[in-house]
């Protein structure tokens, strides 16, 4: 009876064909670490984010007299109404770290280099998409730190030469943040998740073309891949299992962590809370953007530190594979790069004294400097690594992708 | 005309890319509505003003009133707040004292940071802005920080029974 149902559809729709193309027979690099795992808890953590948010818009009403009570009502008489908000809260700060972690494998491994380009790419606007539907999200509690975040970085178009002016105040629908504000940035909170589905389906079908790259950066050939399933299968799961185990003990006991104490004061525009600072996941874009002393510029410099990560295909001139395993000098950099991205981090949080300003602008001009002196860095150690002689280590390896594309395995 | 099976090269060129560009103006046309549907409405635009008697303001002291739902500091200056701010042209945006104000004594100034809309808190010798730390003087100019503006000065008249009219 299964099998004939099964064998009807099978005549109308691939589906045993799809299944066991991509899901169970799905070929994957056997030498895969932990770090692969974040693109897969990436699409959990974006699931959890729908079902929460479906639930709470049942309750939610985006309106500027009764968004605040109407999430206090979420809070405190909805049924389970505290648990599903603080999944979604939780839910906004575990999607970047997820993401980011996913980036950072990227980043050391040199998977977004050919022929993964277009991965990356798709990656950059998920990550583009995704900052765009926290920060409209982030108004909607209409707390102080959300009004004047949302003012904030509405303003920030306010600096586009000749229509700024008439560009914040059509974002705004009013001339500061107020009820056309926040009924469409709900509007396109809802709307964004489903087109950032679409792009995770471009990322996943360019995923299955060009296949896992994974820690000794060659491509395997069949002898070296296993089935998706159950390797992979279970693989991801325990590693949801670990991120369950960390997430779940915020959600229940440390839920505030991130949500900031002035957003549990109703929005006031007339007064700014003394010390106004960005959900964590912003403060090294923030403190770029305060580090240049000029509207225009900080703005250009924030924006070109997020979109610069798409042109690391092009600035990595390097044929070495593996990233930065099997360079020296490109994992320097590498490290350099995350400290100083955490002190940028850091330096968001502070108030803008003048120590804080001199720290940050050293700090921007390490961050640009790193991705603008890679084509050269990236070329000379290559000839460096080259005349030193490689490792045998990496010389077997890239021997053997070699021998097996000669083969045409 | 005689009857031919031969297609006309040339015009199906032209017939295939006069459709092209006119069916894309229409779809970009058809954009507009939705664009323009995002702007301020006549009721927005309409909260255009704002009243406030001074009388009640003790000199030194300052009323926050909302205009567009913006702030709108009022600062009832002291003399010697007036002569300081009288003796400098301010900072990165010069200009005296005397154009920023219609009565020395009233200062009436958009409280939203230049930079990018934060509301200045006031210190004793003018504001700062607690977000990227912009500091303004007494008459609103910008002194040092990311600003590049003095704040912002709105429409307004001060009536001869004292009532000062936004907008």
């Amino acid at each position: 009876m299964a099998s004939t149902l099964l064998a009807w559809i099978n005549r109308r729709f691939p589906f045993t064909s799809f299944v066991r193309n991509e899901l169970t027979d799905y070929p994957v690099p056997r030498n895969l670490s932990f770090w692969w795992n974040f693109g897969f808890l990436a699409g959990f953590v974006l699931l959890l984010q729908i079902v929460s948010g479906v639930f709470l818009a049942m309750h939610y009403k985006p309106d500027v007299n009764l968004a605040f009570d109407s999430v206090q009502h979420i809070m405190r008489e909805v049924e389970y109404g505290w648990l599903i908000r603080y999944l979604h809260s939780t839910g906004a700060s575990a999607f970047f770290a997820v993401i980011y972690l996913h980036m950072i494998r990227t980043l050391y491994y040199g998977s977004y280099r050919a022929p993964r380009e277009l991965m990356w790419w798709s990656g950059q606007v998920l990550l583009l998409l995704i900052m765009a539907t926290a920060f409209m999200g982030y108004l909607l509690p209409w707390g102080q730190m959300s009004y004047w975040g949302a003012q904030v970085i509405t303003s920030l178009f306010g600096a586009t030469p000749m229509i700024g002016e008439e560009l914040v105040l059509w974002l705004r629908g009013d001339y500061a943040v107020g009820d056309a504000t926040l009924n469409r940035f709900f509007a396109l909170h809802y709307l964004v998740p489903f087109v950032l589905c679409v792009m995770v389906l471009i990322h996943l079908v360019a995923l299955h073309h060009v296949k896992s790259s994974n820690p000794s950066g060659i491509d395997l050939a069949a002898k070296d891949n296993i089935p998706f399933h159950p390797y992979f299968t279970i693989k991801d799961l325990f590693g949801m299992v670990v991120f369950a185990v960390m997430f779940f003990a915020v959600v229940f006991f440390a839920p505030e962590t991130f949500i900031e104490e002035a957003n549990n004061v109703p929005a006031d525009p007339l007064q700014t809370p003394p010390h106004i600072v960005p959900e964590w996941y912003f403060l090294p874009f923030y403190a770029i953007l305060r580090a240049i002393p000029d509207t225009l510029g900080g703005a250009a410099a924030m924006t070109v530190s997020v979109l610069i990560f798409a042109a690391m295909p092009l600035l990595d001139r390097s044929s070495l594979p593996g990233g930065a395993r099997y360079r020296p000098v490109y994992r320097a950099m590498f490290y350099l790069f995350v400290m100083d991205v955490l002190v940028l981090g850091y330096l968001g949080t502070q108030a803008p004294e003048a120590w804080v300003v001199v720290v940050g602008r050293v700090a921007t001009i390490i961050y640009f400097s790193i991705f603008l002196l890679l084509p050269w860095v990236s070329k000379i150690e290559e000839r460096w690594l080259r005349r030193r002689g490689l490792p045998t280590a990496l010389q077997a390896t890239m021997a053997s992708e070699r021998r097996q594309k000669a083969s045409g395995v | 005309m005689a009857d031919t099976d031969e297609a006309d090269a040339g015009r199906r060129d032209f017939l295939t890319t006069t459709t092209t560009i006119i069916g894309a103006a229409g779809a970009a046309a058809a954009c507009w509505p939705f664009v323009v549907s995002m702007n301020p409405t006549p009721g927005v635009r309409a909260q255009g003003a704002a009243s406030l008697p001074l009388d009640g303001i003790p000199p030194g002291a300052i009323r926050t009133v909302a205009w567009r739902g913006k702030p709108v500091f009022v600062f009832h200056r002291v003399p010697e707040q007036i002569a300081k701010a009288d003796s400098s042209q301010g900072g990165k945006d010069p200009q005296p004292d005397a154009e920023r104000v219609q009565d020395a004594a009233w200062l009436v100034v958009v409280g939203l940071c230049t930079h990018l809309g934060c509301v200045p808190n006031k210190t004793a010798d003018g504001w700062l802005c607690p977000c990227h730390g912009s500091v303004y003087d007494n008459s609103g100019r910008i002194l040092s920080g990311p600003a590049p503006r003095n704040l912002d000065i709105p429409p307004y008249t001060i009536s001869a029974d004292g009532t000062l009219m936004i907008g």
